[in-house]
């Protein structure tokens, strides 16, 4: 029969292979947004694998951590969208795709 | 099991560094260094390194994307390429390596119980350290009391490390700002622009600041003290500039406070050396602090961690504003 | 009731990986910004309060289960907040919520 520390090891196997796809988007996506969504969702998923091994090694300390990493990624992703406020104003419409990372901020400022 | 997660986790490791090597635009290198900070926790939790682990969650993925993100709105977006293609460093580098992964091969395996280091004083630090220091948490007792003279070396580079931030940008230049932009009448009302997040961070605020003070007195008995405690604690305050401004964080917290509270915490840490000093022991030796060697041990814990937490708080959070008000005398 | 506890968590997990597994399907394979960023909502509110509630069962009236709690109430307030943010930045900065006729991924 199928114990549950079998369930938790094939959860952390799933959750390596979702981190995996995630990472792929970070390289890939085509515009900025897409890579802080995937950092994200990669704190999210880390966050759970790390309390899915707490449980698997038997020990419930990693639940702190867990905690913490929750936090920090909510406050990077909340720092990143503040930075794009500061450099772009409302009424600019910008292209975030990848070109427009080479503009020096220098001139869109003022 | 265990081999397949850090066999995965390295190998998305790998391909983050790679990632970050071959990619020339920043903001997307800052992404990636958070990813890569998050992956090299979660392999720190699988090594069992708790504390390890804890300190890079904070410090890796939180304080230090902030800066960076601070430091590239200040400068420019794009790595300038190089202006030559460097084949020899390379070859250099290559060999260095080849000669350090030959120099590996005579050591003992990783994590090895039998090996030599592990032989002088961790099976004393092991067997004695509940007898000898009290805390459950042997991490806590290392680096608190065995290894206390080492901390108050690290805290002192943190200290220095504001120092030299603040002696490079000055406090008048973080006050220049928020006075700049009182008098220029720039109250940017956002308050109905991001309703959902200001209500939000507003109540998460004070639940962040208890927690970052749960992990300073629970660094005895699970993962935590100090240096986490202060990183987090900064962190809040971090948030609350985000949402509300620079400026007016700046006027809750001065930056000239900022400083004498980073003092303040060296100050204690030193204090207690020279206390027990004083008492009669050595130099931060907490067995004379208190009538029975494991209270005095307690306190002396307790006091150098506050310490430990108060500068760490300080310093971070001075070096953010320092990092932020450049950004704004730009704009 | 033990056996009870653990077929609930088990198949609690399994909706949780199921919905974690969808959802990296979706930021692999839909087209744009704003689809892309539902799906990666659905991973975190979905999954992570499945799973999170699944090893709360296992762990019974214990500190760890407490730590889960606010874990998972964290995560309850600030995956939708944080999806809010980035929506809104990204339509601030320009972002087109529906793709071009001719736009492929």
């Amino acid at each position: 029969m199928i114990g549950i520390t079998h369930i938790y090891a094939g959860a952390c196997l799933a959750l390596l292979a979702i981190m995996g796809v995630t990472i792929f988007r970070a390289i890939l996506g085509p515009s900025a947004f897409d890579r802080v969504m995937a950092v994200n969702m990669f704190g999210t998923k880390t966050v759970l694998l790390l309390s899915l091994l707490g449980f698997l090694s038997g020990r419930p300390d990693f639940l702190d951590i867990a905690l913490v990493y929750a936090l920090v990624n909510f406050l990077s992703t909340i720092a990143i969208l503040r930075f794009f406020e500061g450099r772009t104003p409302a009424d600019e419409k910008v292209d975030v795709s990848d070109a427009a990372q080479d503009v020096n901020p220098a001139s869109t400022e003022e | 099991m265990d081999l397949i997660i850090d066999i995965t986790l390295l190998t998305f490791l790998g391909i983050t560094a790679l990632a970050i090597n071959r990619i020339d635009k920043l903001f997307c290198i800052i992404m990636l260094s958070g990813i890569y900070s998050l992956l090299c926790a979660s392999l720190f939790v699988t090594m069992d390194a708790v504390d390890v682990a804890f300190t890079e969650a904070a410090v890796g993925t939180g304080i230090v994307t902030v800066l960076l993100l601070s430091t590239i709105g200040a400068t420019d977006t794009q790595q300038r390429s190089a202006p030559h293609r460097p084949l020899l460093a390379l070859l250099m580098v290559c060999t260095t390596g080849a000669i350090l992964i030959y120099g590996t091969m005579d050591m003992p395996a990783f994590g090895d119980p039998e090996a030599p280091i592990h032989q002088h004083v961790a099976p004393r630090y092991i067997n004695e350290s509940l007898h000898e220091v009290g805390p459950p948490n042997i991490v806590t007792s290392i680096l608190a009391s065995y290894r206390g003279i080492d901390t108050l070396g690290e805290t002192v580079v943190i200290f220095t490390a504001g120092l030299s931030v603040v002696g490079l940008i000055g406090f008048r230049g973080m006050q220049k700002f928020g006075d700049r932009k009182r008098a220029a009448g720039i109250t940017r009302d956002d308050m109905d622009e991001h309703l959902v997040l200001r209500i939000i961070i507003k109540m998460f605020i004070p639940l962040i600041l208890l927690f970052a003070l749960y992990v300073q007195f629970h660094g005895d008995y699970g993962p935590g003290g100090g240096f986490q405690a202060g990183v987090i604690f900064a962190s809040g305050f971090i948030f609350y500039t985000l949402m509300y401004g620079l400026d007016k964080a700046m006027q809750v917290m001065p930056p000239r406070v900022l400083g004498y509270i980073g003092a303040l915490g060296v100050l204690i840490y030193g204090g207690v050396g020279v206390t027990t000093m004083l008492l009669g022991g050595n130099f931060l030796d907490y067995n004379v602090l208190m009538h029975e060697p494991l209270h005095g041990q307690h306190l002396g814990i307790f006091l150098i961690e506050l310490g430990i937490g108060i500068t760490v708080f300080s310093i971070m959070l001075l070096i953010f504003f320092a990092f932020s008000s450049r950004k704004g005398l730009r704009q | 009731m033990e056996i009870m506890l653990n077929w609930i968590s088990a198949l609690s997990i399994g909706m949780g990986v199921f919905l974690g597994v969808t959802g990296a399907v979706g930021i692999f394979r839909l087209p744009n910004f704003f689809t892309r960023l539902h799906a990666a909502s659905v991973t975190d509110s979905g999954c992570a309060f499945l799973i999170l509630f699944g090893l709360m069962l296992q762990s019974g009236l214990t500190i760890p289960t407490v730590k889960l709690c606010f874990i998972l109430i964290f995560f309850l307030i600030s995956s939708p907040t944080a999806t809010h943010a980035l929506a809104k930045t990204a339509l601030d900065c320009g972002a087109e919520p529906t793709p071009h006729p001719h736009e492929e991924r």
